[in-house]
């Protein structure tokens, strides 16, 4: 990335890209501590087992080959100096995994939340129906805004396209969908046999733009590519910066809104979306798209017009950051608003990059309201949760965002780690040039991306990035898990199930938090689990309203002593199970 | 009923070689099914006299489900059998799941069915085994004995011994075997020589050696077998002669296929420099 340019943008009211902010970074030192850098992550009970004996219990069971492999996933944690851990690298074979394919993370989770786009799935039926309305998604679309939510689109191949090809088929699903629905966008998914039998779907959506004359654009997201839907994440951000984000400009003369956003990495699950549009609405702050929970795609069209990208899911959406700042100088902000201290340092990160003095006081009464609101259940919550532990291995964020909202009750989390993350979200960024890139994320096209000659304008100057800096909230940075989690924690990229059985009988958490893959495993050692996918139906858990309903759930969960009566019968007798 | 795959370099005469010696076996008084395992559709034209109507596949295609066994399989050259399993255009989908689509198809309709008491199925596959599909004839049994089309040119003997490590790869649970090399002269120094020892250090034997003759490319330009179109030239006994060996033949096995260093060090001893 370059650095943005030294002079300060030129401000003129007809400009609709180049609006300075109305306070100079540096005029508002804010509450120290407040902004930036790690919060320590609540300290354990002195009389865990040894982090390292228990990575040698978990490697016992393994081959010695693989027991080397999984050796560099497993790493008890120092927060002062992370220690290099594996990650995003393929899993061993015959290890039961929680990981999803490039198609889920490019389809599933990327693009499939923007209603107002066709997502068309070239492949066959079950791809396309079984990775329908999974995520839980959620989209309130504004007046005139389309949803295609409720349908499902594919261009179901048979054997027959497998054989002789599937172009045609897909071109005439791509002309039914629009002569039906007249979308603003048909996005076309690839699933595995696409790829096999070697469709150029770039070609055909080519062919059908020109004809169709409406925005038609094909992902390669094959299933079988990269090591986890990780891969479909980078594919998906390559995809819609290259045919979406910066296509349209904002119609007639353009007023200018002083603090303009997108959220970057939210995609709405249970309604989380909701809550932030709430909060930032409340607080003054203009949200131009967000990527891409209840957003639409004009949003994202002029996404490229906001003055900030704050990031919540730093894996899945890091690349849109990055490449927005190169081609048009937009900063990008990690912040999080999963826990209530962490929804508060967030805003307030947000209102000191635009150091205006209005907006970081609409900010702190917001938060003060706010927190008035939830103060008493939480502290009551707080004390009959305090002290217990939870463990989470989910996500790529998820299972950091997550520990800042234990760490509202008190909880601390025992061990930790990510599904398909990669080291910067547990090292932090400084450790990505140090990265081996291998043969799984060379085939993952890396976009090179250029400063647009007409439309990049730094919106900062470098001098106030450093100013920034300076009050601990530096831009385009962060800092992983790991430095958030206390001493001595384990952390465990792509776990295993024997490795989770083993931990949860060293740890006896109260709690474990995954995915629907573990839940059973998990709940059948009579330990609650709360899934972070799909929320176990429940959600809005952002902001502060989500974290109240997000703690009263735990105390919930925790309460629950089901599991602790359920005596099953392979207890007392071995199941026979015929060989 | 012998279940025969034909093997070879793109090119070596596969297709001519294989429908002159059904010619020969028909003329003993066999009875005989060609599948053309080649999106090309072309493996029977010299039986049927200009290519084949509609494939398999196009037919499955075209008529769905209701397909009969009399819409894919013509009578051809002496009451031979000829089905062409076809494919996609070049560059497009996959022809090897069209074989193996097809084949099952064949089966399904009663193709190999006792009551068409069938003496031979011959395969006549595309080229060399380059994906799952086109080892369809040589996997689950569907074909027990493979004969591979070579000649003295080194790419053809380097296709022949990739061709014996799919066979190799099939053999415990196909039960395919061997059956021999048929040299396809090029007119190569030594050829004879060359490819018995070729032969030999597979395992297996050149179970005929097929010399070069004009003959040949002028009954391909009329549509029909050299055994059709003159039926008391040289030629057409040569093709009489290597149907005869191969209705002979008690030879199979598992081959051994070679390191390329030795596959040079054959051609150096005996090919061109020999």
């Amino acid at each position: 990335m370059t650095a943005p340019h030294e002079s300060s943008p030129a401000t003129t009211a007809d400009d609709p890209v180049a609006l300075s902010p109305t306070g100079v970074a540096g005029e508002t030192p804010g509450p120290p501590g407040e902004l930036g850098g790690s919060d320590p992550g609540l300290p354990l009970p002195a009389d865990l087992p040894a982090p390292e004996a228990l990575v040698e219990k978990m490697l016992q069971a393994y081959p010695s080959k693989v027991a080397r492999r999984r050796r560099q996933h497993l790493k008890a944690n120092d927060p002062e100096s992370p220690p290099p851990i594996q990650a995003n690298s393929r899993t061993v074979p015959g290890i039961i995994t929680q990981r999803g394919c490039c198609y889920a993370g490019c389809k599933g989770v990327v693009l499939g939340p923007v209603p107002d786009i066709v997502h068309l799935v070239h492949g066959p039926v079950g791809c396309s129906y079984y990775s329908w309305l999974t995520r839980r998604n959620q989209n309130r679309p504004a007046e005139g805004i389309a949803n295609y939510g409720a349908y499902c689109f594919t261009t179901d191949l048979t054997e027959e396209e497998i054989i002789f090809g599937g172009e045609k088929k897909l071109a005439a699903a791509i002309r039914e969908a629009y002569e039906l629905f007249h979308p603003r966008a048909i996005a076309v998914f690839s699933t595995c046999p696409v790829g096999l039998i070697g469709d150029d779907v770039h070609a055909v959506a080519r062919a059908m733009r020109k004809e169709l004359d409406v925005n038609v654009f094909g992902f390669s997201c094959e299933g079988y590519k990269g090591v986890s839907q990780s891969a479909g994440h980078h594919i998906a951000n390559n995809g819609l910066f290259t045919h979406v984000v910066g296509t349209e400009e904002p119609e007639g003369p353009y007023t200018g809104h002083p603090f303009r956003i997108n959220v970057l990495g939210e995609y709405n699950i249970g309604g989380d979306a909701f809550v932030i549009d709430d909060l930032l609405e409340r607080c003054g702050i203009e949200l131009v798209a967000t990527f891409s929970g209840n957003t639409n795609y004009g949003e994202l069209a002029q996404a490229h017009t906001a003055d900030l990208n704050v990031v919540m899911c730093h894996r899945s959406i890091n690349y849109m950051a990055e490449m927005m700042e190169e081609k048009y100088g937009i900063p990008w902000l990690k912040i999080n608003f999963l826990g209530a201290e962490a929804t508060a340092k967030s805003l307030r990160r947000i209102a000191h990059f635009f150091g205006d003095a209005d907006l970081i006081a609409r900010v702190e009464a917001v938060i003060a309201q706010e927190t008035a609101m939830i103060a008493a259940e939480r502290e009551e919550i707080r004390s009959r949760c305090e002290g217990k532990l939870v463990m989470l291995y989910v996500g790529g964020s998820r299972a950091h965002h997550y520990q800042q909202l234990f760490a509202d009750i008190g909880m601390p989390a025992v061990s930790a780690g990510y599904e398909f993350a990669h080291r910067d979200d547990y090292e932090g960024r400084e450790v990505i040039g140090s990265i081996r890139v291998d043969a799984d994320t060379r085939n993952i096209e890396e976009l090179t991306v250029e400063p647009d000659p007409v439309r990049h304008q730094p919106r900062r100057t470098s001098q106030e990035l450093a100013a920034l800096h300076a009050k601990g909230l530096t831009t385009h940075d962060y800092d992983g898990m790991m430095r958030d989690m206390a001493s001595g924690a384990l952390i465990i990229d792509d776990i295993s199930h024997h490795e989770l059985q083993t931990l949860i009988e060293a740890y006896s958490p109260a709690l474990v938090c995954s995915g629907i893959k573990d839940k059973y495993v998990v709940e059948k050692m009579g330990v609650p689990c709360k899934q972070l996918h799909n929320y176990d139906y429940g959600g809005p858990y952002a902001g502060f309203s989500g974290a109240l309903t997000f703690y009263r759930e735990i105390d919930r969960m925790l309460d629950l002593q089901v599991y602790r009566y359920v005596r099953p019968p392979w207890v007392d007798e071995p199941l026979d199970v015929p060989g | 009923m012998r279940k025969v795959a034909i093997y070879g370099k793109g090119g070596i005469g596969k297709s001519t070689t294989t429908q002159n010696t059904v010619a020969g076996l028909s003329e003993m008084g066999k009875k005989v099914m060609v599948v053309g395992c080649d999106p090309k559709a072309d493996s029977t034209r010299l039986l049927l006299g200009g290519l084949a109507q509609r494939s398999v596949l196009d037919t499955l295609r075209s008529d769905g489900e209701d397909v009969e066994l009399e819409d894919v399989r013509s009578a051809g050259f002496a009451d031979t059998m000829c089905v062409e399993s076809g494919g996609p255009e070049p560059g497009v989908g996959c022809a090897g799941r069209g074989i193996i689509t097809s084949i099952n198809l064949l089966e399904q309709l009663g193709a190999y069915d006792e009551s068409e008491n069938l003496d031979y199925v011959f395969y006549d596959v595309l080229g060399d085994v380059v994906c799952g599909g086109f080892a369809m004839p040589i996997r689950e049994g569907k074909a027990k004995e493979v004969y591979i089309v070579a000649s003295g040119e080194m790419m053809a003997m380097y296709a022949a011994n990739n061709i014996c490590k799919g066979i190799r790869k099939f053999a415990d649970s196909g039960g395919v075997r061997l059956g021999g090399i048929i040299c396809n002269s090029r007119n190569v120094d030594n050829e004879y020589e060359l490819i018995e020892h070729f032969a030999k250090r597979l395992g297996t034997q050149m179970i005929y050696f097929v010399p070069r003759d004009n003959n040949v490319q002028r009954a391909e330009i009329k549509r029909k077998t050299v055994i059709e179109w003159d039926p008391a030239c040289g030629q057409a006994d040569h093709y009489r002669n290597l149907a005869n060996a191969i209705d002979g033949n008690d030879m199979f096995v598992v081959p051994a296929p070679i390191h390329t260093d030795e596959l040079e060090g054959l051609l150096l001893e005996h090919g061109v420099l020999g």
